[in-house]
């Protein structure tokens, strides 16, 4: 159940539903049907194959490391694995899709329902049900702006294998939809199978809203295509669900249609304003047979997977004892849970949090890095907190010293040495030092008898003749014990 | 140089063999034969310079000891398979300047068994047809005429031109392919063999598709032998296809003389169809005695289904086609017609870039696949071809081969039939059944009919069991005597 | 199941071929000829009887996930009616 807030209109209350298709590029080498190469970013037409461009005669293969991140997919979706599954082709004219056909999958999709946990302010969690995820054919791109009467069609892409993923309509709010997507990208990223980016198309999200209210059968819905950001979709959702709201509200009817979203205006609007709906008359593609999995092989891909975003999370708050907030930032990403890891591998867990999550992120974001580009190790930040741990500077100086490393990537050590910034911790050396001072200012040692707070002074003074490097916790100790507080 | 185009490929194979002639000697003969009878049409693209590259090469091979089991044998290949560099038009105007950078399995299987192309044969439109006047490059015509009748008479279809080629000995063998008749029913026309093999023993890739789960690429000839030999070159497994059975390729000749004692030849009574003509029926009957004469046994069987066999093609096969025609559409190859929108220039290409038999099919294909209609037709006729093959499969328990007529009648003339799409579509009624069941099938020229023209005898086998099939068509060979040379040549 | 004029038109529509209004009539006799003759199939019992998925017992070959294919351009935009700096060229597409 959603605690997500209503939304209010001018006639009462209303309730938003969302649903998502999300096509999530699969990474394989090659196609899903043929042998060109998937690589980003090359000249028109080099990764095509005459499969690809629909040539006379030509015919589908499918790849095995293409299905295998289906099935992955699924695991990690703890959804359904259907062992038989059956290819159909979904029959439309259109430039980048040379076939008029895609080959698709429709009523026997090769993973059935699934569930994804999102990960909500204030420590949250809502379940949101999966309800398919099956194999299509990505289409190429058309590109109409490089002539004045032209399209321009490349089919670099036409073919790559694309995995759909269809949620259950259990999202009730931009926000929900935000972290469902946030959620979904980083499970692709842990497993392999998706790189998520979303900047780059190789995640592609369509979003189903419709508005009800509380309590009434669900409301005609619309479909908003191609959002390429989690901000530009939240947006939509909400101008959407306004859109729709009013529309109700001033006696209209929510028409049944494919919008577009403006990421200029911040609107959607609709598609064609003629365009019939498509009559995609599936049928079995008979270029193929059914794919029949092996429950052993699933199995074995099962037994393959790495620890998941949300086992991860649970382990980190019971063997770490982190807090879940911190916990959720740092396994949203695989490679910064890890680099987590290696840090507080031996250590203080929640020193290492700290530092990981507030210092290191913090200087990653304003450089606009991210941790694969790191100039701090984890093995380097593990021997600064290493130093911090054992008196050898304060937390003071490990700020600076970690500015240092983040600049020139040296380690702590080396410039602690250099700037001569060890910190003074020897308590026979200190306790010599408390000695003198209370030897020479008997005034004092008067006053804090009466006034306890004046040890402050006393730490100033060993401060200063220790030229700010003696460490304050041992100070404070010495000083207590030698004053009698 | 006439008698050279009159060997069989076999006779050809050993007489290159013992150097009787030259590859190229056999290739010259079989060009100049083609240009003497072009009034057949029964070419779209002759390739006389490569074929005599490719006889020449032969004879290299042959002089260093080698050569594949084709070796300097000149045919003719269906414009339906995509040959690397050479106009390929599957007989249509949407194709027109269509030369594909790729050369489809089955000839590149050919071309490496050393044989030679003489050129692309004429087809209907897409294969779609059983007489090859759909084709955009006007019909191919039948080396017969009917006794003292001048009239051309269709050559059958779809492989039309390949049928006529072999039979007017313009060339030694060819390719065709078959979806529901078109290499068996031209090959009864025109008085030559025509073997369609099990579903899945052809490669189709590199085939310009017609229905997917139909079409099968087969040899015609003018032998049963011929066609064992050219079967074991063209087939095998084949992994860009993904329908491709993963079967060896036997030895097919050598299977070819054994006796046919004990086997079991089975009588489908569902076959006799009203509208037979006598002739036919009488053959029928005698190619039924020929087997028992030679120790088979001969059984009733039931093929209850059979009537609905000839609709529920109609129904699937246009329904794959309208998704594979698809493709055409002005963009990558072929006919463009420029339209001031997309939407106008698709539908000005393949309104001009397609016949009317075509969009016939198109259009029914459209139909049955579209929403409302799919489980009525579509889906009722995927289960009528389950019952089907269901039918043959519990007779092949009772049974090792099916003996029917190929075809209802012999062929006709140009422009009979020409208005009655049903009509037309009635000539693959005998045929049609092993298609939809994927099973092989051959064609043996068996007698004459009344107006002296040749009709053939089908038989059909297991799944696989070419071999048997073959042998069954070599009895029917032997024991008709048939001649091969179309009386009153109509080049 | 009787096929009219605007159901002719719209399957027209739908395979992407021109067919003039004059032509619809006749199109339609054409097309309603075939199915009155393939409507007999309604009368098959086929209850309990699955549809064929395909004609031969074969397994879904998979292929290894290698790049085999690509690199060719010229093959692929050689047969091209319009082409322009490596692109298929069509009539501008409005969205």
């Amino acid at each position: 159940m959603s605690d997500a807030p209503l939304i209010a209109g001018r006639t009462g209350d209303w309730e938003v539903v969302i649903g998502l298709e999300v096509h999530a590029q699969v990474i394989s080498k090659a196609k899903l049907f043929s042998g060109a190469s998937t690589a980003f970013g090359a000249p028109p037409n080099s990764q095509v194959s005459p499969v690809d461009a629909a040539m006379p005669g030509m015919l589908p293969v499918i790849n095995a490391v293409c299905v295998e991140q289906a099935v992955r997919t699924g695991l990690a979706l703890k959804a359904q694995i259907n062992l038989v599954s059956v290819f159909d082709r979904k029959n439309y004219f259109y430039p980048d899709l040379p076939a008029g056909y895609q080959i698709s999958q429709y009523p026997r999709p090769i993973v059935g329902a699934g569930e994804i946990i999102l990960d909500l302010p204030g420590g949250r969690s809502r379940k949101v049900g999966i309800t398919r995820l099956h194999l299509e054919q990505d289409a190429g791109k058309s590109l109409h702006d490089r002539g004045a009467d032209a399209t321009h069609v490349d089919l670099n892409r036409a073919g790559v294998a694309l995995m759909e993923i269809v949620s259950e309509p259990d999202l009730r709010s931009a926000e929900e939809a935000g972290a469902y997507m946030r959620k979904l990208r980083s499970i692709l990223r842990y497993i392999g199978t998706c790189d998520g980016n979303m900047e780059e198309g190789s995640m592609r999200c369509d979003v189903n809203v419709s508005v009800r209210r509380p309590g009434e059968p669900y409301g005609t819905r619309s479909e908003t295509k191609n959002v390429n950001s989690i901000r530009f979709l939240m947006r939509a959702i909400e101008y959407e669900a306004a859109r729709q709201i009013e529309l109700i509200e001033d006696g209209g009817a929510v028409v049944q249609e494919t919008r577009l979203f403006d990421s200029t205006r911040g609107e959607t609007r609709s598609m064609r304003s003629k365009e019939e709906a498509h009559d995609y008359r599936y049928f079995p593609d008979p270029d193929l047979v059914p794919l029949r999995l092996d429950q052993a092989w699933v199995d074995e891909i099962a037994a393959g997977l790495p620890e998941l975003p949300d086992e991860k999370k649970a382990r980190f708050i019971a063997d770490y004892g982190l807090a879940p907030y911190d916990a959720g930032v740092l396994v949203a990403d695989r490679d910064n849970a890890d680099y987590f890891e290696a840090v507080a591998k031996g250590r203080d867990a929640k020193l290492a949090g700290n530092w990981v999550t507030v210092e290191l992120f913090g200087r990653l974001n304003k450089a606009g890095l991210g941790i694969g580009d790191t100039p701090v190790s984890a093995e380097g930040l593990g021997g600064l907190i290493d130093l911090v741990a054992e008196g050898a500077i304060s937390g003071r100086t490990a700020k600076d010293v970690f500015d240092e490393m983040f600049e020139t990537g040296r380690g702590a050590a080396e410039i602690v040495e250099e700037k001569g910034l060890r910190q003074l911790s020897d308590a026979g050396e200190i306790e010599a030092i408390v000695d003198r001072i209370i030897a020479d200012n008997p005034g004092q040692v008067a006053q804090v008898e009466k006034n306890p707070k004046v040890i402050g002074w006393f730490v100033g003074q060993v401060m200063k003749a220790t030229g700010g490097q003696a460490n304050p916790g041992v100070v404070n100790g010495i000083l207590r014990k030698k004053l009698g507080l | 140089m006439a008698a050279l185009t009159d060997l069989t490929l076999a006779e050809a194979r050993a007489g290159l063999a013992a150097g009787d002639f030259s590859a190229r000697e056999l290739t010259q003969a079989h060009l100049a034969a083609i240009e003497a009878a072009r009034a057949l049409n029964a070419f779209i693209t002759e390739t006389p310079e490569r074929a005599l590259e490719m006889a020449d090469a032969a004879d290299a091979r042959r002089a260093r000891g080698e050569g594949g089991a084709l070796n300097g044998l000149p045919i003719a290949i269906k414009d339906l398979f995509c040959t690397r560099g050479v106009l390929t038009t599957a007989g249509s105007h949407i194709l027109d300047g269509f030369v594909p950078p790729y050369e489809s399995t089955v000839t590149e299987n050919l071309w490496s068994a050393g044989a030679v192309m003489l050129g692309k044969a004429n087809l209907d439109e897409f294969a779609m047809g059983s007489s090859n006047t759909t084709s955009h490059y006007g019909p191919a015509i039948n080396p017969w005429r009917r006794a003292g009748d001048d009239r051309p008479l269709v050559s059958g279809g779809s492989s039309g031109g390949s049928a006529a080629a072999v039979a007017g000995r313009i060339a030694l063998a060819a390719t065709g392919t078959d979806t529901g008749g078109s290499i068996r029913q031209p090959a009864a026309f025109c008085g030559i063999v025509g073997l369609k093999p099990t579903y899945g023993r052809c490669s189709r890739w590199g085939i310009v598709a017609f229905a997917s789960s139909l079409d099968q690429a087969g040899p015609l000839t003018r032998t049963v032998r011929d066609a064992a030999i050219m079967l074991g070159a063209m087939a095998g497994h084949d992994p860009r296809d993904s329908t491709s059975v993963p079967q060896p390729v036997p030895d097919y000749e050598a299977a070819l003389d054994r006796d046919v004692k004990g086997l079991r030849v089975g009588i489908p009574a569902e076959y006799r169809v009203d509208e037979m003509p006598e002739a036919i029926d009488r053959l029928w009957q005698k190619g039924a005695a020929w087997f028992r004469e030679r120790g088979a046994e001969i059984v009733e069987i039931d093929l209850p289904h059979t009537r609905h066999a000839l609709p529920t093609y109609y129904i699937v096969a246009p329904a794959e086609a309208s998704s594979n025609l698809a493709r055409y559409d002005g963009v990558r190859y072929g006919l463009c017609v420029e339209g001031e929108t997309l939407s106008e220039m698709y539908e000005k290409t393949r309104a001009e870039g397609f016949g009317d038999e075509v969009k016939r099919r198109l259009f029914i294909g459209t139909y049955v696949l579209s929403a409302g209609y799919y489980d009525a037709y579509y889906l009722k006729a995927q289960k009528l071809r389950t019952l089907i093959a269901n039918d043959f499969r519990a007779a092949f328990e009772k049974v090792d081969v099916v003996l029917t007529p190929t075809a209802p009648s012999p062929a006709f003339a140009v422009g009979e039939k020409a208005d009655d799409s049903i009509a037309m579509y009635l000539n693959d009624v005998f045929t049609v059944p092993a298609s939809l069941a994927g099973l092989p099938a051959i064609s043996v020229p068996a007698g004459l009919s009344d107006d002296r023209l040749p009709l053939g005898l089908h038989v059909i086998g297991k799944p696989f069991d070419e071999e048997t099939v073959l042998r069954a068509g070599r009895v029917i060979e032997d024991a008709a005597g048939f001649d091969t040379r179309p009386e009153g040549n109509g080049a | 199941m009787s096929i009219d004029k605007a159901t002719v038109a719209h399957i027209a529509r739908l395979a992407r071929i021109a067919l003039p209004e004059d032509a619809r009539e006749a199109v339609a006799g054409e097309l309603n000829n075939i199915l009155a003759w393939v409507e007999q199939l309604a009368e098959v019992d086929t209850d309990g009887v699955e549809p064929m998925t395909s004609v031969v017992e074969v397994a879904l070959p998979l292929r290894a996930d290698e790049v085999t294919d690509g690199a060719r351009v010229e093959e692929i935009l050689a047969n091209a009616p319009r082409r322009e700096d490596g692109y298929f060229v069509v009539p501008k597409v409005v969205e």
